[in-house]
């Protein structure tokens, strides 16, 4: 070691300094360990998405929203289809001749929460099992977009090219197609052959409905087959993409610390603003009595149904109302703040 | 008017025209594919008397013949004779129909574009006061509510609790709620885009060199930002094109007006499928067209653009 530091003495040596070379003790070890624990981009966007107040709160609500609409129904007192001639068109917490006469002989009788309908029906549970519906017609048609989507738009991206080319023209036109209109006509064209059908969740889903999920399937997907072909074409001529090539890294570290980051914030907006714009076509084609078929009830008929009444029963048409507005409502906002939390653009 | 710019509108004339020619195909062959003729869901009727019917409606000829037939008397303007009510062609009943549903969904359409801008731009020049939250709110409200919702609202409201307006739309007047419930939505959309266009071309250089120069407050608005922050909104009259004429369906229903979206509802439940047929292929090729005028129109204000 002295040895050494003497002939280092002489500054144009090009003799090795051995000192240089030694392994690092523990002290010096420990000055490279990073103080602060690197973050993911989901823990990143996350992070950012719990900071947004009115996100949370629609999360929140779309969560309250869910749990009632698929867990109240297995206890409540009243069923959907269950009819009452006595009880027709009552309003909220009134109660009907008959169980007023039950009340008063002691028994307990559950409240009608939003009244009654037309057929005596109790109300609540039958805005409970709209709800599901739209919830339902929201979530599958977000999975539909987002399976269909990325493969088309991720094959599409990757191959580039004429492939591309092709693929695209088609998205072109298919994007252009008025998807409301194609929705009613098939739902009016396939309307016999769900009334016969012998599948039970057919026949009980109803034209309407099965026409939205093939519309969703055949059409829904372009905007997220662009979005992702757009992300994945743009990601690979990145110069952080060839950085990474370039101090060796695997295609399979390039795809799971590039593209797919990259791509999920993309699949979870679009995801997001499926859902209402979903959840409005439905209850849209259940208003004009394509929807689901009677006796279930969807938003959309319900505030069809409430409009004969509409003078003497406005409740009837106001809760239904109220619910999809809520839906939709969370829906946009939440979509909203994910777009904020995900779109590293708009990051400050 | 250069040479990329006319190879680029014949493109997209093209494919506006192949898409069109699709949605006439889809819908052919749709309708088609329902094994019901149109007939036999009726009053009982002999075959003889449905064998009459189906010949004079050209029913009997095979399918692809029949879509060529129909092909070819579609470009003479032809959608054929309604079958729910007898004695009219469906072009007709498509032009009496769309004599009110234009009516109702132009003045929408422009009222909800104008207001749109106005909201939108005075939203961005207040960003952060308590208008621009004021109108925030409404227009998220606003377009979390789908057409239907807000038409019988807007009918419980005005017409029937506070009785200011008619509830049909051939009274006098009457147009006012429907024109209004089919505005509402897109209005709140054009203001949210036009906000945030206005934002940013608020923030951009030029804005602030007319401003470093002296130049007054509303020239740089009007001359220097508005332009440009119309680009957005332009892109928007092909959809908005679409919501009003889909809108119109539920509107026209809820009001009792007798435009082509309350003509196609009723050909729904008569079965009229010539007339399902017409007026999906019309109202197909008009929110086409729009989208097509839309792009183009795009193009012509932004030169900036690239075409290829």
């Amino acid at each position: 070691m002295s040895e050494a530091k003497k002939k280092i003495k002489n500054p144009i040596s090009l003799q090795v300094d051995p000192a240089l070379f030694e392994a690092a003790s523990e002290e010096e070890k420990a000055q490279q360990v990073s103080m602060r624990e690197s973050v993911s981009f989901m823990r990143d966007a996350m992070r950012r998405l719990r900071k947004n107040h009115i996100a949370m709160a629609s999360l929140f609500v779309i969560v309250v929203v869910a749990l009632i609409a698929f867990i109240v129904p297995h206890f409540y007192p009243y069923t959907y289809t269950k009819q009452d001639v006595s009880a027709q068109n009552l309003a909220p917490f009134e109660y009907s001749a008959k169980e007023q006469a039950k009340i008063d002989r002691g028994d307990s009788v559950f409240p009608h929460i939003m009244g009654t309908d037309a057929l005596g029906r109790d109300y609540a549970i039958r805005v409970i099992y709209g709800t599901r519906i739209s919830l339902i017609v929201g979530i599958f048609s977000a999975l539909i977009v987002i399976v269909i989507g990325i493969i088309y738009g991720a094959i599409s991206g990757y191959f580039g090219g004429k492939v591309d080319l092709i693929m695209m023209r088609v998205v072109d036109i298919i994007y252009s197609l008025p998807d409301v209109l194609i929705v009613i006509l098939l739902s009016v064209a396939i309307k016999d052959w769900v009334a016969s059908s012998k599948s039970e969740l057919v026949s009980r889903l109803g034209a309407g409905m099965v026409s939205i999920f093939i519309v969703f399937g055949l059409l829904y997907w372009v905007s997220m087959a662009r979005q992702v072909r757009g992300q994945i074409l743009s990601i690979k001529e990145q110069e952080y993409v060839l950085a990474s090539k370039a101090i060796g890294a695997s295609p399979a570290r390039i795809i799971r610390k590039h593209m797919i980051p990259n791509c999920v914030s993309v699949i979870i907006i679009i995801a997001a603003m499926q859902i209402p714009s979903a959840i409005f076509t439905e209850s849209f084609l259940s208003f004009l009595g394509l929807g689901v078929s009677v006796p279930m009830p969807s938003l959309g008929s319900l505030a069809s149904d409430a409009r004969t009444g509409l003078r003497s029963y406005p409740y009837q048409l106001l809760f239904p109302a109220m619910a999809i507005f809520l839906i939709v409502l969370a829906f946009n906002l939440l979509g909203s703040g994910l777009r904020d939390a995900f779109d590293p653009k708009l990051r400050s | 008017m250069n040479a990329k710019f006319l190879s680029y509108l014949i493109k997209r004339l093209l494919m506006a025209l192949l898409t069109i020619f699709l949605v006439v195909a889809i819908t052919f062959f749709v309708m088609h594919a329902i094994p019901a003729s149109p007939f036999s869901s009726e009053k009982a009727k002999s075959d003889a008397v449905i064998a009459a019917l189906e010949a004079k409606y050209g029913f009997d000829k095979p399918v692809p013949v029949q879509f060529l037939n129909y092909l070819k008397n579609i470009l003479h303007g032809d959608f054929g004779l309604s079958t729910g009510w007898v004695g009219n062609t469906v072009m007709e009943l498509i032009i009496g129909g769309f004599s009110y549903s234009a009516r109702i969904g132009f003045t929408a359409g422009v009222l909800a574009l104008f207001m749109g801008v106005i909201l939108g731009s005075l939203a961005a020049l207040q960003r952060g006061r308590l208008l621009d939250k004021i109108i925030q709110v409404v227009t998220t409200a606003l377009v979390s509510m789908p057409s239907f919702v807000m038409a019988t609202i807007l009918l419980l409201v005005f017409s029937l609790q506070l009785g200011w307006l008619p509830s049909m739309g051939n009274q006098r007047g009457g147009l006012i709620l429907p024109i209004i419930s089919l505005s509402l939505y897109p209005m709140a959309y054009t203001t949210r885009l036009q906000r945030s266009s206005m934002l940013d071309v608020l923030g951009q250089d030029y804005i602030r060199t007319a401003r470093a120069k002296g130049v007054k407050n509303s020239r740089v608005i009007f001359k220097h930002a508005l332009k440009n922050t119309l680009t957005p909104v332009i892109t928007y009259a092909g959809p908005m094109m679409a919501y009003i004429l889909t809108g119109s369906m539920v509107v026209e229903n809820i009001f009792s007006v007798p435009g082509l979206g309350r003509l196609f509802t009723n050909s729904m439940l008569r079965t009229d499928y010539m007339m399902i047929m017409g007026v999906t292929i019309f109202l197909a090729t008009m929110i086409i067209l729009m989208n097509f005028i839309g792009d183009i129109l795009y193009k012509v204000v932004d030169p900036r653009i690239d075409l290829s």
